[in-house]
């Protein structure tokens, strides 16, 4: 077997899924990282479990462009055996966890958006991608309720909880404008009702992130979304730590099974 | 962490096929709506249940360990008191 890095087609419709396939692994991976770091018991478990669902959705996502691409690519292949310039996740999802504020905020704006796109793309005119989205829409929907709680309870928490909480929005604002822009090669997939263009979600996104900070005594800043380039495969050097750590094992012993 | 601001929640699961809510445990939690929320993952994970019950285990008045003997002995020597000692007629079936 082969075992070197692959290439990816550059199909839209490829790319378009990887792309999100990207997001849910790596935030998954970085979720997961929080095993037996938990600040409670009780969140130990909850993080676990939200992680399990972004590597599930990953998974699907991962088996679906390998259909599409039919170049002999599987999902392992697209997870481990792919160099940093092919990934195409958001900057925000591979950011380090940070502190437990740090890593709930990304997650509430991540999943503030991604229950807004899985729910529109429970329309899509790609069946498998509707049907993967239905599923999807509730695993979301329940990672917004517990992240936007979360952000919450820092917000209006302590002295302390409020500096964490705000501090870490103002850290990853300017990654989270990223997931809201147009990529210019989804144009036709979005005229063809498969894809949606994410800047229609950009005004809803704002909203429900707005109230939530409000009500979490949070000040959005006011910097521009400056952080991009993940979509096309530049990423930051957190990135290279990551993908160490994630492929470590196919790397060192490529095709091993267990 | 036991403390004022992680209080202690028991938590009772209706099964899908179940008719009561049972105990299943406790946890800690800020709150009700963040004791739910850990109730769902710490104990529906493997499909157990269709509704969550949490309650402050600080509502639950218990009886008190040092009183069993007082409390629970004089009910083991009263056989009578299970309905084992009627004749079920024939018609009735299994009961």
């Amino acid at each position: 077997m082969t075992t070197g890095s692959i290439t990816l087609s550059d199909d839209p419709l490829v790319r378009f899924i990887l792309r999100r396939a990207d997001d849910a692994l790596v935030l998954g991976h970085r979720l997961s990282e929080w095993c037996g770091h938990a600040p409670l018991l009780e969140e130990e478990m909850a993080l676990a479990n939200i992680a399990l669902d972004h590597l599930g959705q990953a998974r699907a996502l991962y088996s679906y462009a390998a259909e599409v691409e039919a170049a002999g690519h599987d999902e392992d292949a697209y997870a481990y055996r792919r160099d940093p310039v092919d990934y195409l996740n958001l900057l925000l999802v591979e950011r380090p966890n940070g502190d437990f504020a740090h890593t709930i905020v990304r997650l509430w704006l991540y999943s503030a958006f991604m229950s807004l796109w899985w729910q529109a793309m429970t329309a899509s005119k790609d069946a498998q991608l509707a049907a993967l989205a239905a599923r999807a829409v509730k695993e979301v929907a329940y990672h917004l309720r517990h992240a936007s709680n979360w952000v919450v309870r820092l917000g209006d928490g302590t002295p302390e909880s409020l500096r964490r909480a705000q501090t870490a929005l103002d850290l990853l604002w300017p990654y989270a404008g990223e997931m809201l822009t147009s990529q210019p090669d989804e144009a036709a997939l979005t005229a063809n009702g498969i894809a949606i263009d994410p800047e229609t979600l950009r005004q809803p996104w704002l909203q429900r992130i707005t109230s939530d900070a409000a009500q979490a005594a949070l000040r959005l800043p006011s910097a521009p979304f400056s952080q991009q380039g993940g979509r096309r495969g530049n990423h930051s050097e957190a990135m290279g730590h990551l993908l160490a750590e994630l492929q470590y094992m196919q790397r060192a012993y490529p095709g091993a099974q267990w | 962490m036991a403390s004022p601001r992680f209080p202690l929640w028991e938590v009772f699961i209706r099964s899908r096929t179940g008719l009561a809510h049972r105990h299943v445990g406790s946890l800690h939690a800020v709150d009700v709506a963040s004791a739910l929320e850990a109730a769902r993952d710490l104990f529906t994970r493997r499909n157990e249940g269709v509704s969550i019950w949490v309650v402050p285990s600080a509502s639950i008045t218990a009886s008190d360990p040092a009183e069993k003997s007082m409390m629970f002995d004089p009910a083991s020597d009263k056989i009578y008191r299970h309905p084992t000692f009627y004749e079920v007629p024939e018609d009735v079936g299994h009961m």
